[in-house]
This record gives structure tokens, sequence and C-alpha cells, in this order.
């Protein structure tokens, strides 16, 4: 019985460090537009088996590639990812790319300016290769909710790669980008990163800018990094965090050089592992590789401590009425009058908005949006909507009082390894509840980092996620670096 | 709380939603709603008297936020003729749809 990641085929492939390929162009050692070739080339014979990329942008980065390449001839001083090919979460914009949020309801969109992110990556010498496959609107948790169909997981491709960000995580594990955006609402960077075996950042809430997100749950949604280690990671967020004036919610605090606080010690931490995320349900293999971690934490010289954190329980209703009650909102405006698709032929404008949000999105976002709209709707707004933001208040203080105490929690990103295509896609509530371990910080703000902390017998990733409180990214980083370091890497 | 959601509640919502659902999807839905709906019930075992409900983080204490209203002064904005590139159907300066009242 071939069954899994040992018996199958196998896409993985890990990227160089970014140190490495940034020194080598500077050097001239690299041509960035040889790179950004080898790159298209690896998508070219990965995408058909993996659907990782939505579309390419091949003009756009040849052109930035040539850039860079114009730049390291002449000795001109070159920013922190020149000419390192990067992946985009086909739910932020790109001037002229097309934005599909994989959603058929957007088909046909090219809009007409760039996310900050975007243009922050840019600025910085990277070469954006394309918009990558996501779950519909970031709804899910398996990337089979894309209207463009499912991502499969480098690492045994029958299983999925999580979700939603499943497209941006499997790029990184295959090496079809150096490194990739996603985003993040419930558990959709940290969740995927722990399946395809690569590091997913969870930024504070406010530390990017929204700005040209395509948005699913505003209090919510936070765009991170994904790259193939945590040094890496830490230093796309450097370049991609701080304040912007498009986005009221991003955040004034200055911006820490991460990379370089990743690699400080973390001997005498102290690091709280929650009981409650270590019950029920949890997977004996992934239990296994998270206490390994928590081993090698041991031995680098954290204090661990047992804690408790009893609100979590309540987390996955007040985060599935938070997230559907803005989803609802947001939503709305997709209507087929200023962009995307439009129902043809319909005779008055309400049926024309009917058919097309009828025909434009899939199965979970007219879940989502039914059960957003219910929860607001008259006489029940008290008893859900308004319950859930008491919840999240009481999780969100929680939170604040174990950080007292500790410096970081860790626990597992997910509590079951990777699981097949199809295996849950017919069963919505069984799907939200294994966002368990990472809708908590998502109500909270919080900041986390999802690093690979060993596989199950049957070679399947199982990753640890690191959290931290408000805006203590290089406290994460630097945990996440450790738990890597006791991978050998 | 513990509503049981009827299949009119799920059409009056899909109105409200601006959604049309077949009657296949009604039924998948109604099934849906009630499931997540009976789950999220649990929610009442915490007594939140009392308790300001949380809508930004930015409101607590550490997380970084501070009212960044920006001054109000006018800014630039896309160019119309971009934007309307994207519509479906246009005239140039106004986006066109079909008729809203009967004659």
């Amino acid at each position: 019985m071939q069954t899994d990641a040992q018996t199958t085929e196998s896409f993985v492939e890990t990227p160089k460090t970014l140190a490495e390929l940034r020194s080598a162009i500077a050097s001239g050692r690299l041509k960035a537009t040889e790179l950004t070739a080898e790159y298209y080339q690896r998508i070219q014979q990965k995408n058909p088996r993996l659907n990782v990329y939505l579309s390419l942008t091949k003009e756009r980065a040849l052109a930035q590639a040539a850039r860079v390449d114009a730049a390291a001839a002449k000795g001109d001083p070159l920013g922190p990812l020149a000419g390192i090919p990067l992946g985009i979460k086909d739910v932020l914009v790109m001037q002229g790319a097309p934005a599909t949020a994989g959603s058929r309801i957007l088909q046909g969109y090219q809009p007409p300016y760039d996310a900050t992110a975007v243009i922050r990556l840019e600025a910085a010498g990277a070469v954006l290769l394309g918009k990558i496959n996501c779950d519909e609107f970031a709804m899910g948790s398996s990337n089979e909710n894309s209207a463009y169909g499912p991502v499969r997981n480098p690492v045994a491709p029958d299983r999925v790669p999580g979700g939603s960000s499943g497209g941006s995580a499997a790029a990184v594990a295959a090496n079809m980008a150096v490194a990739t955006l996603g985003t993040d609402t419930g558990g959709s960077i940290r969740q995927p990163a722990s399946f395809c075996g690569v590091v997913g950042v969870l930024p504070t809430y406010g530390r990017v800018s929204r700005y040209g997100l395509i948005a699913f749950a505003s209090s919510l949604d936070r765009i991170g990094p994904f790259a193939a280690n945590v040094r890496d990671a830490a230093t796309l967020l450097g370049v991609i965090a701080g304040h912007d004036p498009h986005d009221a919610t991003s955040s004034p605090a200055p911006v820490p050089d991460y990379a370089t606080e990743s690699d400080k010690p973390v001997a005498g931490l102290r690091i709280g592992v929650p009981a409650e995320y270590f019950g029920e349900g949890l997977d004996p293999e992934v239990r296994a590789a998270v206490e390994s971690g928590i081993d090698a934490l041991r031995a680098a010289g954290c204090i661990i401590q047992p804690i408790s954190l009893p609100t979590t329980k309540y987390a996955i209703p007040a985060y599935y009425l938070v997230a559907t009650a803005e989803a609802s909102a947001n939503l709305a405006r997709f209507d087929g009058v200023r962009y995307g698709y439009r129902s043809p032929a319909s005779a008055t404008l309400s049926d024309m908005y009917r058919h097309t949000r009828d025909e434009g999105f899939g199965a979970e976002v007219k879940r989502r949006i039914l059960l957003g709209t219910y929860a607001l709707s008259a006489g029940y707004y008290d008893a859900y909507y308004l319950k859930a933001q008491q919840v999240r208040r009481l999780l969100a203080e929680e939170f604040l009082r174990a950080f007292a105490d500790v410096d970081a929690i860790v626990t597992p990103t997910s509590p079951i390894p990777p699981f097949k295509l199809g295996e849950k896609s017919g069963d919505p509530l069984a799907m939200y509840l294994a966002d368990i371990d990472t809708v908590t910080a998502s109500l909270a703000g919080i900041c986390g980092v999802s690093v690979p902390c060993g596989a199950t017998a049957s070679g399947l990733p199982v990753g640890m996620q690191v959290l931290a409180a408000h805006l203590q990214e290089s406290t994460a980083f630097r945990v996440a670096r450790a738990v890597e370091a006791s991978q050998g890497k | 709380m513990t509503a049981r959601v009827t299949v009119d509640d799920v059409k009056r919502v899909a109105e409200l939603a601006n959604l049309e659902l077949t009657p296949e999807e009604s039924g998948h839905m109604l099934h849906d709603l009630n499931a997540i709906l009976d789950y999220v019930a649990q929610l009442n075992e915490l007594d939140t008297a009392g308790i300001a409900p949380l809508a930004q983080i930015g409101e607590l204490p550490g997380a970084g936020g501070v009212s960044l209203l920006r001054a109000d002064e006018h800014a630039g904005s896309l160019d119309r003729s971009q934007v309307m590139q994207q519509a479906p159907e246009t005239d140039q300066a106004f986006f066109k749809v079909p008729k809203v009242i009967e004659r």
C-alpha cells in the first residue's frame, strides 16, 4: 500500500538561504536574471502537479532582476532582498496582474495599484514571480476551497498543504520561490507552514500594513512571510513591517532588526506550555514531535513552565462568529458593478447582484456569509456577535496575564498532521475544529511563528507554534531559531 | 441562544446577503448552520456580564495601537479611467447597471 511521504513522489527541495543568494548576486557570481529564469523553469516543471501558481508576472520580474544586475555591476548599494525570487499569495494586489483571491467572482480583475507589502518587497530588491493559489477569500484550512483547484502538498502530493495560504507554503517547500507572502486570519500562515515543513510567521496585528489586501475579516487579517528557515523569515518581516498611512490600524512602533535578534541565545527565557493544547484530539505523533522540541529548548537553557489558558476551548466558537460577521460585511462589495465577474443577462439590478454572487462565490464562502449575516441580524446581534467579542477580550486578557510570567508560549501548530485531499471537505464543522491551536492568537492579536520540529513515522512534517506577546516578534524568532537549530539546521 | 434555524431563516438571511440559493444548497446550509450554531452555543457557559467587547486589538495595553487617524486633508486618488477599465459595463464616466425601477 502506498500511503505516505516516503513511498510516493516528492517535490521537496530546499532553497538556498537568502544570505547565500544575495551575496552571490552582489558579487556578480550569480545573475538575478538567471536565477529568475531558473525559478520559472522549476515552476513550469512542478506547477502542473502541485497547482501552486495561478498567474506569473514574468515581465515585471525580469525587469526587476535586470535592474538588480545592473546595480550590482555598477557596485551600487543593493537592498536586503536584491534579486531574491519571491511569490505572493493571490489575495494581495499587484498592479496589472490578475488578482483572484481564489474566487470566480474576481475573474478578469487586474487591480490598478500595488499592496504596500508588495511595494516594500520590490523596494528592497525582491523579484516577484507571480500570484499564488489559496482558499477562496482565504477561507479554508486545506486549500481545497480555491475556485482554481486544490494545491497539493509537495511532501506528499496525495495530501493537502493546509490553508488558506497552502500555495505559499507549498511554493517554499518545493523551491518554487525562495520565500513567499501569505495571510493569516485564523491560522492560514501557521497551519500550512506546519503541514509543508517550512517556517511561517504571524506578525502582531497592525505590524504589517493591510493596504492592498483583499479583506476577509479586517480585525483579524494579517500579512506575513513563509521561508525555508527562521532567519530568512525574520529578514522578510523586517522589510514589510512598519507604519503605513494607508492603514489606520498599522502600528507606529519601530521595527527591530529581526534577523539579528533571531540569532540571540535563548538561555534563561521562560517558556510556557499550556495544558489545554496537549489534551484530547492531539495526534500522538504530533505530540511526540512537539515534546521533543520542548526538550530541545530545555537543553538550550530555557525554563519550561506548565501554564493554563482555560478560555482556549471557547476560541473556535468566538473566532467563527467574529470572522464570519466581518466577512459578511467585507464581501458585500462583490456585486458585479465595479470589477470582476458579472452574471450576464439579468433584467434588474437586484437580479444582477444575486446571480453574480450566486455564480461567483463557492460553497464555503456562501456558508460563512450566511453565518455572519445571521449573527449580525436583528435579534441575534447580542447573543452571537457581541458575546463573541466579549469572549475575545477574555481570551486576550488571559494571554496578557500569561505573558507577565513567561516570555513565550509553545504549542502544536495543528493537532493533526496533513490529511488527504477530500478527507475532511464534506464536514465544515470538523474542518473548523482543526483550527483550535491557531485561532487563539488570531483573536488576541499576539504574534507567533510556526517552525518545523520533527515528523511522523511516515515522514509528514510537524510544526511547533511559538507565541509571544504583542510586538515581541524578536522573542518568537529566537525561540523558533533554537528549535530549528536542534533539528540540525 | 440555541435558536434552531429553519428553512425560512435561511431564506431570509440569504435575501439579506443578496444570495440566491438553490433548494439543494438551502438544505445543506440549513444543516451546516444548525450544526455550527449548536456548537457555538457553548459560549453561554461563560459569564460575560460587564465585559467590554473587544473590537480592535490596538485597544489592548502594549499592543502598539494609538489613534492614527490622518489629518483630514485632500490627497490624490486613482485615475478614473484606470478604475473604469475594470468595470464590467461603463460609459467611461459612470458604472452602468441593469434598470433599478420598473416603470
